[in-house]
């Protein structure tokens, strides 16, 4: 079970006050009429899942209801660091950031 | 009886109190202090089970939490009955009842010998691999039969009549195991003042200085031991947790402790005390202090009763004074194990002979065995144990130097008792739980723990180092780093030094080579509990499985409820030798939580029966409940059902309220339903792209339904949004949506449109919501407020007011979720009973009928309104349900799910569609999820056309209705369909429009 830092409550909580909410940086196209279908089947449906750094969307949901951002070891569960919506993350080299 | 295994004196037990307990039906004594394992060994009790595959007969073979057949059933009544309980690991008391699981019908003779070497035919290796490939049906078959013979256990008939704790706990340093290395770390990391959780799973805390004759600067080990305990015991920053097992290393270092509270008091615990607890520990630093299992030699036979690990040998002499036998032949790969032999000797039995596998061993353990005038055969070993019902002699042969072969003539030395020692292996598995993969150590010859990203540092015997000297210096060291590294200040206490013999390489044995092949000699047992031998191993590598984890899988191997702690060493030896590969070339093992089975009790805690999960009642629960309703859940709320007057079926009962309903006025207890304050200067333009529909031009004082949609266009809740001011709303979702409603509302709040400036708050549990229909609604309410205008053309339909109701403040809004004239009064919650009552008093000259949820579904049901999550199933979008009017697509913002439903699948005309069905008997309710068909009798499987999402008996329009989809329904109305039943029937009926009574909608405009 992870013990979670939220960076807007300023420490660190149970899992269970949390909820997870997939990959992160995910932003909805501006003009979505203008997506084709393939662009916005990709949006909706394909992530990646890479084997180590990986850049995740949480909620402190039985605390504070804010969402923020999670870079975390896939292969290990360490939380290297997490941050704000609207901050950048420290660490960035990872596949998932190539697709989005 | 009589305990003819137990000595004059010695141990740590206590002979005053003497234990009466039962095993299979017979009653036996023991003392306290015994374990159930060391008191039935001092009864000469050989056989405690039969094994799984082949029904042969198993004895005691270790003393702790390794025992693979000592595996029991414990309970003196049905429901304190415990599977899976560890003789070595159970204390005894008075009154304790245990069986044997395997054995099946009964221990010495058994329809499962009968059976022979036909169920080893049964049961090669790969047989579950290979089952699992058979049709179901001869699972079920065979697993009856094995599941009873493979000493599983079975639960309790009846409930659990005790209490179960679980505990959060937040400590500086856990250390795990209070051995000689543990209990100098807890000293280290308890000076320095830091919180320190110091567990161990068995009674009293010391570890291997409670087995044997150790001496610790010159006096016996017992007395640094009890100086150590008791200063700990004065800390106040150190919990002692005795009989608690560190089951779990979970990520972040978070562990799970199940302690043992009164499991040695009684078959139950004394009253109000908990009879376990669960400890949900998060730790800054972890020490792991787990020590060593031994691990026997395999050979031939080595599975008869008699043939025991030598450590647990010494074990029984030294602290049960138990000795399991009159002559000893002990065959050992290292010096340390000499020492079973002198302890039996001390104890005044024969030892027959050391069978020592090194080449020309010398050294200080050979002099003392000497010395002792004890036989000692270097470079031999025991390839084979002869006996029925027990060891009556071992065979003992030559053994080339590397290991590999028996070599010369045999001789055959008459014993009872034979005693092996293959090294120890590192107990790794709490580091394992996290990922970690521990590393072969070929100076070790184990396994130690490998890289890891938890806060955890490994002492003593689990690193590999298993000198007593070293223990203690290693855990003083870093029991003080762990503190350390916890934000303390620690020094490493000082430890007393041991005297110990001088000890000479150990060999690399695992598997004791026979005359014949393996596959021709006596069985040579790997894993005891799944039967798996060493031929077992090499025909899995012969049938290509080379991944360890495939042979597993393959042969069963550690499967069982001990996880293989004996026997998986051992097993991947066998299998890389086969492969012609190293241990480590062959690869490492996994394992996984729990360490040691943990019962259901300790893992639900006090979260079982009314505190399972938590319930919500309504303001007017107690009402409902006084006038009979039945309940539902509903989420987590307690929601009435229906209200049935004695001697009314639940028919009756909906059938009266429904029509009670449409013909005067009935009341529901809506409170349920989620209710999200949304207020800013930018709510209106955020409510645009959340729902489907327009929400620019809704004037203050009126009500809109809304349909929610997710980005792939599919319906996922709706509710009415009421206008309260230009930047205020009051929205409702579905009573099981509204958390998810609100996070989702939440998230595109931040995350996609932070410029936004709107604010939203639950505020489900602030409102009691009472809603009255029917045509005598608008009566009704005018007796009870007198500054609200009820007019038909003032407060109109899809209006609401805020005025006073049964003389407290409400809102009252004019919305129908049955198609009748309709009011939904909404008031701060301690009001709710209140005004409730007030509602039946003015309301009895109306038959004021209160309906529950299954009459309120059947009212919507006649109007064709949808219920999201019962008629939506997440793959339906607005068009599918026909409710392109809740769509409005030239909004300027992209709403949420637009795109979505305009994607190549989501415009299909053929897909499936919402419609209204008949069926042509009006007396048949079709069954939810019952499947349309076009041909009843067309071959299986048949082309299904969907399912019926909604059906219920309309007593208003005396026939059942229903609601379901059909592909291209909605160009289909009149047509037939057919509903194949599973009980063989066929029922037609006819597609028809969703809304079966009232299509203009006038009774709700009156
Ligand atoms: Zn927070």
């Amino acid at each position: 079970m992870f013990y979670i830092y939220c960076p807007y409550c300023g420490e660190h909580r149970e899992e269970e006050e949390f909820h997870a909410k997939g990959q992160a940086h995910l932003a909805r196209p501006k003009d979505p009429d203008a997506c084709s279908d393939e662009e916005w089947g990709n949006f909706l449906y394909f992530r990646p899942n890479p084997r180590g750094l990986y850049h995740e969307l949480w909620v402190h949901a039985i605390g504070c209801r804010k969402f923020f951002n999670i870079a975390r070891d896939t292969q290990t569960y360490e939380i290297l660091e997490t941050y704000r919506i609207g901050e950048s993350p420290k660490l960035s080299q990872s596949t998932d950031q190539q697709q989005s | 009886m009589t305990q003819s295994n137990r000595l004059p004196r010695g141990g740590r037990i206590d002979r005053s109190r003497p234990l009466t307990f039962k095993f299979n039906g017979q009653t036996y004594q023991g003392f306290a202090g015994d374990s159930l394992a060391s008191a039935l060994l001092a009864n000469g009790v050989d056989v405690i089970g039969r094994s799984f595959k082949y029904s042969r007969p198993r004895g005691i073979i270790a003393a702790g939490a390794e025992e693979p057949n000592a595996v029991f059933q414990l309970g003196a009544t049905e429901a304190t009955q415990t599977p899976n309980v560890r003789a070595t690991q159970q204390e005894l008391f008075d009154g304790l009842v245990s069986q044997p699981t395997s054995g099946w019908p009964n221990l010495n003779f058994d329809f499962m010998g009968l059976m022979g070497t036909i169920l080893g035919r049964m049961l090669p290796p790969g047989f579950y691999y290979k089952t699992f490939m058979f049709p179901q049906a001869a699972w079920d078959t065979y697993e009856k039969y094995i599941r009873k013979a493979a000493g599983l256990g079975r639960s309790p008939r009846e409930p659990d009549v005790d209490i179960y704790d679980h505990l959060n706990q937040h400590t500086d340093v856990l250390i795990v195991g209070a051995g000689p290395a543990g209990l100098a770390a807890a000293l280290s990391a308890a000076r320095s003042g830091a919180r320190v959780i110091l567990a161990d799973e068995q009674a009293e805390m010391g570890g291997s200085l409670l087995d044997g004759g150790y001496t610790l600067d010159g006096q016996p080990a017992a007395e640094w031991l009890k100086a150590t305990l008791d200063e700990l015991a004065r800390y106040d920053n150190v919990l002692l947790l005795p009989r608690s097992t560190v089951n779990g290393y979970h990520d972040h270092n978070f562990l799970t402790i199940h302690e043992r509270r009164t499991d040695h008091i009684g078959d139950r615990a004394p009253a109000n005390h908990s009879r376990q607890r669960l400890h949900r520990v998060r730790a800054k630093w972890v020490v792991l202090a787990t020590g060593a299992h031994e691990r026997p030699l395999v050979y031939g036979n080595n599975d008869l009763p008699g043939c025991m690990l030598a450590s647990a040998v010494s074990t029984y002499i030294n602290r049960y004074a138990v000795v399991p036998g009159n002559r000893l032949v002990l065959m050992t790969t290292n010096d340390n194990a000499y020492r079973t032999a002198f302890d039996w000797q001390d104890a005044g039995r024969e030892v027959v002979a050391i069978v020592d596998t090194r080449q020309g061993a010398a050294g200080a353990w050979q002099e003392e065995a000497r010395r002792r005038g004890i036989k000692v055969l270097t470079g031999h070993a025991v390839i084979e144990a002869r006996g029925r019902k027990r060891v009556q002699g071992a065979v003992v042969s030559g053994l080339s130097p590397d290991g590999s072969q028996a070599l010369g003539s045999d001789q055959v030395l008459v014993c009872d008792t034979l005693a092996t020692s293959g090294g120890w292996s590192p107990a790794v598995h709490l580091s394992c739980h996290t990922g970690s993969r521990p590393i072969w150590d070929d100076e070790v010859i184990g396994f130690v723990p490998g890289k890891t990203v938890q806060k955890q540092l490994a002492a003593g015997a689990v690193a590999g180092r298993f000198g007593l000297n070293e223990c203690l210096e290693e855990g003083a060291s870093l029991g003080a780093l762990a503190a350390t590294n916890a934000g303390f200040t620690a020094e490493p206490a000082a430890v007393p030094t041991a005297e110990c013999r001088p000890e000479t390489r150990p060999m690399a044995l695992f598997c004791v080579p026979h005359h014949k092949r393996n596959s021709r000699a006596p069985k040579q047992f790997v894993d005891f509990q799944t039967d798996v031998t060493a031929a077992a191993i090499e025909l899995a590598t012969r049938e290509g499985f080379e991944s360890i984890e495939h042979v597993k899988r393959y042969t069963a191997m550690g499967f069982g409820t001990d996880q293989g702690k004996l026997g998986n060493i051992n097993g991947m030896a066998i299998a890389a030798k086969s492969l012609n590969q190293t241990i480590s070339e062959t690869g490492t093992t996994i394992f996984r939580p729990n360490y040691t089975p943990v019962t259901f009790g300790a893992i639900a805690g006090r979260h079982c029966n009314d505190l399972f999960d938590p319930m919500r009642y309504t303001a007017m629960h107690e009402w409902h409940v006084k006038h009979g309703a039945k309940f539902e859940d509903v989420g987590q709320w307690k929601r009435p059902w229906y209200y049935p007057k004695p001697g009314e079926t639940m028919q009756q009962a909906l059938n009266r309220e429904c029509l009670a309903t449409r013909d005067s006025v009935g009341i529901l207890d809506a409170s349920t339903l989620g209710k999200i304050d949304i207020q800013g200067k930018d709510a209106r333009e955020f409510l645009g792209r959340v729902y489907t529909n327009a929400w620019a031009k809704l004037p203050v004082g009126k009500c809109r339904y809304g349909l929610m949609c997710r980005e792939d266009g599919m319906v996922f809740d709706d509710g009415v949004t009421s206008c309260l001011g230009e930047n205020h709303f009051l929205m409702t979702t579905t009573t099981g949506g509204a958390a998810g409603v609100l996070e989702w509302l939440e998230l595109y709040h931040q995350t996609e449109w932070p410029e936004l400036e709107v604010y939203m708050n639950t505020v489900t549990d602030h409102w009691a919501t009472m809603t009255i229909a029917g045509p005598n609604a608008r009566k009704l309410l005018s007796e009870l407020t007198d500054d609200i205008d009820l007019d038909r053309d003032t407060f109109k339909f899809m209006d609401w007011r805020q005025g006073t109701v049964a003389g407290v403040p409400a809102r009252v809004f004019r919305i129908s979720f049955t198609g009748e004239l309709s009011y939904e009064i909404n008031v701060q919650a301690h009001y709710g009973l209140h005004v409730w009552e007030k509602l039946f008093e003015h309301g009895a000259k109306y038959d004021l009928t209160p309906y529950g949820t299954e009459t309120m579904h059947i009212l919507r049901a006649e109007k064709g309104f949808i219920i999201a999550g019962q008629d939506t199933d997440g793959s339906v979008h607005p068009y599918d349900l026909g409710m392109s009017w809740a769509v409005k697509e030239d909004k300027p913002f992209s709403f949420i799910g637009k795109r979505g439903m305009k994607r190549e699948d989501c415009v299909r005309t053929d897909r499936k569609q919402l419609v209204g069905l008949k069926t042509l008997d009006p007396g048949i309710v079709l069954p939810e999820g019952a499947q349309a068909v076009d041909d009843p009798n067309q071959p299986k499987p048949m082309k299904m056309l969907g399912h019926i999402t909604s059906s219920y008996y309309s007593a208003n329009l005396e026939r059942s209705i229903a609601m379901g989809l059909i592909r291209n329904g909605h160009n289909r109305e009149g047509d037939i369909v057919y509903y194949p039943l599973e009980n063989g029937r066929v029922v037609e009926a006819e597609i028809c429009g969703t809304i079966f009574l009232d299509p203009k909608g006038e009774r709700q405009n009156v």
